[in-house]
């Protein structure tokens, strides 16, 4: 943890280093999110209700998933620019120090950007938490921390399998977005109005619904049951797989040097 | 030190002839070639020895050293360094080897070098004491102290050599692998390197093991030569015996390797 606030640091330092486009990029990602904001706005400025959510409702579903993947994307995005490691070498470099691989691999790459993203997340779910028209208690106080933890390990897990994938394919990895800057674009709503088909894909296979849906309907009163809270941290098993998955990677990696 | 017994890896490549139709049956059933990088690879270096490891390009050098730094897993073969199997202790074999790869820099890019070495100190886990003794050291026999305070990116490719150079050794291995440490360096800076790696060797017994394809850093370093060609090992022996070759007396050094090769058949 030491070591990986010393990596956040280094970064901090190398940013500084470019003063204007920091505030620059910083001001566009918060510009970008802002864009979403309206457009959920506008589309409730017209219709009212999307099957039976308010836009109240909808709103505190998106800054839920939005906050839980800017956590994931400040802190594991390191992930993302993993297939460049590998083809320029500093996965070599990597192996070569005597640190556990994953934490190295965060730390070459923070995002300070991101943080107008993250300060919009923040203000986002302040505004949608005291809007929703939820009468708040401790139960439904949690469930929040606990939806905002589970996504963040969710998205993590994601960007863990897309690293994993890149040791056996180096191109062609879009389709991996899909799943995380896809599953923040389609978390604007929660993911049962999407069919049945979607919900199930999405409670068994990736578990966007498990930190999204089952505990949203409880938050909002659509469902009694207080356990629906204790869901996202269900759905954090998710990581185990892709953990699996990304150590068969590197164990492959290093029997074929590419 | 190193004890490497028939050390053999094999790398499976995807092989097609030219052309769209090829390219279409590729992407159904792929002909693989088996290509031998490493094959059959003996030798053994005793601590305190600077070895020069040459041979032309795609001969298994680099296949080598990551063989040997742990970074790749062989097919067979025999290979402890340092009583460690390199693949298989990888988080406290590596605390004790330093590596320098010549084309691909370790340094931060955007900060100055300082701060790459401070965590650097972090990574390794390197005591205040000691790592304070090593760069105040480093900092005198590869002259750095104007450099420290200077974006890596900022540097000449000379600078940068030595700082890379440093920085692979803040944590004093007794082993260090050095992947073409000269390439495209200025005479002046080279000689800087050479000298460098000298005193290292002489003050802290350092075992060093250099690939390069500048045969004057072997002349002026290695008191051994291993000719690798093809994954085999060709040769083992000293520079007088590379100089034995020369029947005229007046070949250069090139002339001499390219004269080597060509006996060896590579």
């Amino acid at each position: 943890m030491k070591l990986y606030l010393n990596y956040f640091l280094i970064h901090l330092k190398s940013c500084m280093q470019y003063k204007t486009s920091f505030f620059l990029t910083m001001i566009g990602q918060f510009l970008v999110s802002f864009n979403v904001f309206l457009g959920v706005w506008f589309m409730f400025d017209r219709f009212n209700t999307v099957k039976g959510f308010s836009f109240g409702e909808c709103l505190l579903c998106f800054s839920i998933v939005l906050m839980a993947f800017t956590l994931a994307e400040c802190f594991f995005r390191g992930f993302d620019a993993f297939s460049s490691m590998i083809s320029n070498g500093q996965f070599d470099r990597i192996l070569v120090r005597p640190r556990g691989l994953i934490l190295q691999v965060l730390g070459q790459r923070i995002e300070f950007t991101r943080f107008g993203r993250f300060l919009q997340a923040i203000v986002m779910l302040i505004y949608s938490v005291s809007n929703s028209g939820i009468s708040w208690d401790l139960p439904r106080a949690l469930t929040v921390v606990s939806m905002i933890f589970g996504g963040t390990v969710v998205f993590a897990s994601l960007f863990i399998l897309y690293a994993g994938f890149c040791f056996f394919t180096i191109e062609g990895l879009e389709f991996m977005n899909i799943f995380t800057d896809g599953a923040r674009e389609y978390g604007k709503y929660p993911v049962g109005i999407y069919g049945k088909g979607v919900l199930r894909f999405c409670t068994y296979v990736v578990p966007f619904a498990l930190f999204q849906y089952y505990p949203f309907l409880y938050l909002i009163g659509q469902r009694e049951e207080p356990w629906l809270g204790l869901l996202p941290l269900v759905g954090c098993v998710f990581v185990v797989p892709c953990l699996l998955f990304w150590r068969f990677g590197v164990s492959r990696y290093r029997s074929t040097g590419s | 030190m190193i004890e490497v017994e028939h050390l053999t890896k094999v790398y499976r490549v995807a092989r097609r002839r030219a052309g769209f139709r090829e390219a279409l049956k590729a992407l159904g059933k792929r002909e693989y070639e088996e290509i031998r990088a490493l094959n059959d690879i003996s030798f053994s270096v005793p601590e305190g020895q600077i070895v020069g490891y040459i041979g032309p390009n795609g001969a298994g050098k680099s296949s080598t050293i990551k063989v040997l730094s742990g970074i790749l897993t062989p097919d067979s073969g025999i290979c402890r360094v340092n009583g460690y199997v390199p693949w298989k202790e990888r988080k406290r074999y590596v605390r004790e080897i330093g590596v320098v790869f010549g084309q691909r820099s370790q340094l931060w890019w955007d900060v100055p070098v300082i701060d790459s070495f401070e965590l650097l100190r972090d990574i390794y886990a390197i005591e205040e004491a000691s790592y304070r003794k090593t760069l105040d050291e480093l900092t005198e026999l590869l002259d750095l102290s104007e450099l420290l305070r200077t974006p890596a990116r900022q540097l000449s490719l000379g600078q940068r050599m030595r700082c890379e150079i440093a920085a692979a050794l803040l944590h004093r291995p007794k082993l260090l692998f050095l992947d073409e440490p000269t390439i495209g360096l200025d005479a002046v800076s080279k000689l800087a390197v050479r000298h460098f790696i000298q005193e290292e060797n002489r003050l802290h017994h350092t075992t060093v093991l250099l690939t390069t394809h500048d045969m004057q850093d072997i002349e002026a370093l290695a008191s051994r030569i291993i000719l690798i060609g093809k994954g085999k090992v060709l040769m083992d022996g000293t520079f007088d015996d590379l100089r034995a070759l020369d029947d005229t007396g007046e070949l250069s050094l090139d002339e001499l390797t390219a004269r080597l090769y060509h006996r060896y058949g590579v």
